[in-house]
């Protein structure tokens, strides 16, 4: 068997070696791209600061963390309409549950029967 | 000569094994808690050899008959049977053995895992049996040929999956989750165990295949799918059904959630049996694969975006495991409504059948890793917000590297597992129509984006002085999300070598309703 054959899908093909070796090709270039760049990196001093929009570092340092709350605030906001009206569904309420279960089977006695 | 038996009887061994290691359990925790962790680290170790060696069987020979109580097992139809298969038939085709991989691998792995996981908790000795009962439903019902027989494992794995979410009481809301999974998957039970008297009713027969040879479709049989399609469509959380997956997901123990994955996937099995091996040829392909497409649609985006908006962990990942329940419902959904086309089914049909059923292997692996890895961050913190959770990435690396093979993976990263699978879906569903491959990439895209927040949540900024003393998960802990950390890569590095060996012959099997049939009742 040969591991290291390719993937067709009927359209196209996928052969994981193939882009792998293509990766590490790319990644010894910018390597060699980054080992002629100039090094002016000096630890310790103002450069390996957060920069957080001119503010200063808070010092707790929870207070810089972002927690996953924070996250795609504007992805969910633009969406509001379609949150509104799914998350709702999610009541927590086992006869809600029982009642979509039996809903979708009652549904699905109609389609298969009529057609 | 000890191997011919263990050969010759692999699909009983496959339940023996297990079952009896669970009842034991109990009696030898009584006397040593080391002894009981070997017992049942050898016992599941010994099913997963076995259940390796059945699918090896299989995929070498063909499908295996195992005839319970026969003088001959490999007989369906024993002389004193009077032609009929009276008697409990496995009927192990590679569809089967395929998810008796699936099972022994995750089994073993979060076996391990649970060696140090449950390490601090009480009430091992019911946990372990309780763990080995859920082997032996999801295993029984991969493998078994007869219908009541699937009712009676799906039964086994419902008890033992409910008695598990509940274990850890965790203030009530556990036990509020496992009581929610017993009642809907005790009423998703009798809806099965209605649609069998229904075929029984009418054809004096419980058997698959010979329910499968004499079929007509009436509107009992309309009745006893539809109940078939919904109870076991609900069982493996597909959306509007899915309510209890979140639910019992989250509340159950990690290792226990990554276990539940395949224990769903076993009813997801179920929902492919009914309808390409019970009723195939007389089934309305189109009606009937499009309910499963449009089942899969709603399933992976209202899974990923109620993911997306989680606040909770495991919550988060149980939205993820009924969006990726999508994706192989779409999969075998379009191979079926291509079914009485044969160009279509050449051209794209198994081509999207095998990319569902690959996706089945796939994510019990990487899913179950990424609930392994949460159980770890929360065994090490106790906590299950992201918005309490940070930095961990300084201590917990080991962790955190499998989360990023895990999260890559289920996101479709190349050159990760999940998206060979993916690829070999869109490319072909795209063929089928268009717009569901470009919902199912788009879906993908917004998994991506809902696993940067959890990993950028748990793992980066600064080390927080809460999480001073947290430590490296177990070793246990690491060997089981490495086992399925590799595995992801593996199939990732080499999904040709996969697919050609055990998902093709699975989703030509699905398809070869005749073979089966055959197979037991011998080319009737």
């Amino acid at each position: 068997m040969d591991i290291a054959a390719t993937l067709t899908t009927g359209f196209g093909f996928w052969n994981p070696l193939i882009w792998l070796a293509v990766l590490v090709v790319a990644l010894v270039i910018a390597y060699i791209i980054w080992v002629y760049g100039e090094s002016s990196y000096k630890p310790g001093t103002e450069q390996t600061k957060p920069y957080l929009s001119g503010n200063r570092e808070p010092a707790a340092k929870r207070d810089v963390h972002l927690g996953g709350g924070h996250l795609y605030w504007g992805f969910t906001e633009a969406l509001s309409g379609y949150y509104d009206r799914i998350v709702p569904l999610h009541t927590g309420v086992l006869t809600d549950y029982l009642l979509w279960f039996f809903g979708i089977a009652a549904a699905l006695i109609i389609i298969v029967g009529l057609i | 000569m000890t191997g011919d038996v263990i050969l010759q009887n692999a699909p009983a061994l496959l339940l023996a094994v297990p079952m009896l290691a669970a009842f034991a359990t109990p009696f030898i925790g009584r006397y040593s808690a080391v002894a009981r962790n070997i017992w049942v680290i050898a016992a599941m170790t010994l099913t997963a050899a076995i259940g390796f060696i059945l699918a090896y069987d299989v995929f070498t020979a063909g499908t295996v008959i195992y005839t319970f109580g026969a003088l001959d097992p490999a007989s369906a139809l024993p002389l004193d049977s009077g032609g009929i298969p009276i008697r409990i038939i496995f009927t192990v085709d590679a569809m089967s053995a395929f998810m008796v991989i699936i099972a022994a691998i995750s089994g073993f792995a979060v076996m391990l895992y649970t060696m140090a996981s449950e390490s601090k908790s009480s009430g091992k000795d019911g946990f372990y049996a309780l763990f080995l009962l859920l082997i032996v439903g999801i295993m029984g019902m991969v493998c078994t040929g007869d219908l009541f027989n699937f009712f009676v494992f799906l039964e086994i794995n419902s008890l033992a999956g409910a008695a598990l979410v509940a274990y850890r009481v965790d203030k009530g809301v556990a036990v509020e989750a496992g009581l929610k999974y017993a009642v809907i998957s005790t009423i998703g039970g009798l809806f099965v165990l209605f649609s069998i008297a229904l075929l029984y009713g009418q054809y004096n027969a419980l058997n698959i295949a010979m329910l499968a040879s004499s079929i007509q479709y009436t509107a009992l049989d309309k009745i006893a799918l539809v109940l078939l399609l919904a109870a076991l469509a609900m069982k493996a959380g597909a959306v509007p059904m899915h309510f209890w997956t979140p639910d019992a997901y989250s509340m159950a123990p990690g290792s226990i959630t990554a276990l539940l994955v395949v224990a769903s996937q076993a009813s997801l099995y179920g929902v492919f049996r009914v309808v390409f091996t019970l009723y195939n040829v007389v089934l309305d392909y189109v009606t009937i694969g499009w309910i499963i497409i449009i089942l899969g649609i709603l399933s992976m985006f209202v899974g990923v975006t109620m993911a997306l908006v989680q606040k909770d962990v495991k919550r988060l990942m149980a939205y993820h495991a009924v969006s990726q329940t999508g994706y192989m419902l779409l999969g075998l959904g379009v191979g079926l409504a291509v079914l009485g086309q044969q160009a279509a089914l050449d051209t794209y049909g198994i081509v999207a059948m095998e990319g569902g059923i690959f996706h089945i292997i796939n994510h019990a692996m990487y899913k179950g890793l990424l609930f392994l890895t949460a159980g770890a961050i929360i065994y090490r913190t106790g906590i299950r917000s992201l918005n309490k959770l940070g930095g961990l990435g300084h201590s917990m690396k080991w962790t955190m590297i499998f989360f990023i093979i895990g999260a890559l993976a289920i996101a479709g990263i190349p050159p990760f597992s999940g998206f060979a699978s993916k690829l070999l879906i869109y490319e072909s569903v795209f063929l089928f129509s268009p717009v569901l491959s470009i919902i199912a990439m788009v879906v993908s895209i917004l998994t991506l984006a809902s696993f940067v927040k959890v990993f950028h949540s748990i793992f980066m900024g600064p080390a927080l002085p809460e999480f001073a003393g947290v430590k490296e998960a177990p070793l246990p802990m690491l060997v089981g999300m490495g086992i399925l950390a590799a595995i992801t890569i593996a199939f990732g590095i080499a999904p040709e070598l996969v697919v050609d060996t055990i998902v093709t012959p699975a989703a030509l099997a699905l398809v070869d309703q005749g073979g089966y049939i055959a197979s037991v009742l011998g080319g009737a």
